[in-house]
């Protein structure tokens, strides 16, 4: 632990195949593993929080044993975490990386902060439509059609 | 241009063409009514929050045109009230009607509403989102007064943070290259985002706090209620309550063709004294809700 904690670059333990979600948005790790579920079987996952970035200030990241993350669990990373990037690690190199690209249209996940919005108030999926400005993301709800900055967005539904 | 079986959410999902088609019907309909059209059709008046105006003009625009009318006003009659959702009382109800109209506290119901059932929605307001019937109202009884929607100076007055009337019309207008005069208390000023869109479109427009700052240069004075309840610290109400009423002296100097609307019910905001003059425009923009949803019922019906 100490060694390790030495090490900048390598802050956890090198994992041999796997994720590496990298300059995820400070204090969102945990919800992207809550939302994934990354946590959720008895493989090794270990998370960063508030970590010192060049470029983004603070940030968090997680490493995923044994798993390469779907398409589709990518595009939710995107949502809570637009500045992500995903470093697929294939014996102890990475493999791939890229940037999580955030969809034009995200049609679950995201919790609408409108509480008089319907859908806060039937049992239905959210809808949002991207916009994207020059270095900020906004959501307009597709009911409410009220548009929230990314960072206002504080409830993600895992569905 | 094809309305048959549309939904009518929200006025941003009008083209130009399509608010001038649907006022060119609406005026039609005025001058000659159309009382056959729509016989054998129903229409559900679904009402989960009460009102009359809107509910009473869909009413009887559809009665006007030969159609029947089933539905509720209060919410309290339906199954709502026993926790059914929205979507299955709609598709249900879109099984028995040929046309919903609706109104609903909820914002986005109406979008919601739409996807439950095929038949056509016509929104009558779904909490402070929405509310396209009222806006292609104004559209209509601005350009009946003025013979033009085009260049107009337009007065916007009173609660312009939170009242929907207001924010729906002035992007309507944008359509129709209108220069716009924003008056209102500091605190209820026209929001940001609705500035931003006006700018982008290039349509001028100012910010006022005293109605004497525009009166005499308008074409169309639209004056709205300010609530008590929008202020945190009474005495500001107190302050504000009195500066924003509009009575007949204050229009001596006004342009002759100076017509004064308001979306109704009014309580003191516009003194009694304005009716008289040949300025006040009001009952004739609320008996224009008709006409105006009697053109959607017979364009989303196909028979128009
Ligand atoms: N085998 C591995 N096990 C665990 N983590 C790894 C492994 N290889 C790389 N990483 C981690 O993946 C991330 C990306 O590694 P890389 O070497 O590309 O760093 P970088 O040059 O800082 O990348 P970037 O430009 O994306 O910031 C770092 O956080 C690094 O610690
Ligand atoms: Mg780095
Ligand atoms: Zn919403």
């Amino acid at each position: 632990m100490s060694e390790s904690l030495q090490k900048n670059k390598l802050l956890v333990t090198a994992i041999k195949d796997g994720t590496v979600i990298d300059h995820i948005t400070a204090a969102h790790a945990l919800k992207i593993i809550r939302l994934l579920n990354l946590a959720d079987h008895n493989k090794r996952v270990t998370v960063g929080l508030n970590l010192p970035s060049k470029t983004m200030g603070l940030k968090d990241l997680i490493k995923v044993e044994g798993r390469e993350l779907t398409e589709e669990e990518i595009k939710r990373v995107a949502i809570l975490a637009p500045e992500a990037t995903i470093n697929i690690i294939k014996n102890y190199q990475i493999a791939k990386k890229f940037h999580a690209e955030i969809p034009d249209v995200i049609e679950y996940v995201v919790v609408c902060p409108n509480p008089i919005c319907i859908t806060n108030n039937e049992n239905m999926d959210s809808k949002f439509i991207v916009k994207k400005e020059k270095n900020n993301i906004k959501l307009k709800c597709w009911y409410c059609e009220k548009t929230f900055p990314q960072e206002e967005i504080r409830d993600y539904k895992n569905n | 241009m094809n309305f048959t079986n549309r939904d009518i959410i929200g006025i941003s999902e009008l083209t130009k063409t399509e608010i001038l088609h649907i006022l060119k019907i609406a005026k039609s309909l005025k001058q000659k009514p159309q009382p056959k059209i729509l016989e054998h059709k129903v229409m559900g008046s679904c009402f989960f929050e009460p009102s009359t105006r809107t509910r009473l003009s869909f009413e009887t625009a559809m009665e006007r045109l030969g159609g029947k009318v089933v539905g509720f006003a209060d919410p309290g009659v339906t199954s709502a009230k026993k926790g059914e959702s929205l979507f299955d009382a709609i598709k249900i109800i879109g099984q028995y009607v040929d046309v919903i109209a609706m109104r609903h506290p909820i914002e986005g119901a109406a979008r919601r509403a739409a996807e439950a059932t095929d038949k056509p929605i016509l929104n009558g307001g779904d909490g402070a989102n929405q509310h396209p019937t009222q806006t292609l109202l104004d559209l209509f009884t601005i350009q009946e007064c003025q013979k033009k929607l085009e260049g107009l100076s337009i007065a916007l007055v009173g609660d312009l943070k939170y009242g929907r009337t207001t924010h729906s019309l002035a992007q309507a207008l944008a359509h129709f290259n209108a220069k716009l005069y924003f008056v209102a208390p500091d605190s209820l000023q026209m929001p940001g985002y609705i500035c931003d869109e006006l700018k982008n479109n290039n349509i001028k427009f100012s910010i006022h706090q005293k109605i004497e700052e525009v009166i005499n240069k308008v074409d169309i004075f639209y004056m709205t209620r300010i609530q008590g309840e929008r202020f945190a610290d009474p005495m500001e109400y107190e302050r504000v309550k009195n500066v924003f009423v509009l009575n007949a002296k204050m229009l001596e100097k006004a342009k002759p063709n100076l017509k004064v609307m308001h979306p109704l019910p009014r309580v003191n905001e516009i003194t009694t004294s304005v009716d008289k003059t040949p300025h006040a425009y009001y009952f004739e923009q609320a008996e224009n809700g008709l006409y105006v949803r009697e053109a959607l019922l017979g364009l989303v019906l196909g028979k128009l």
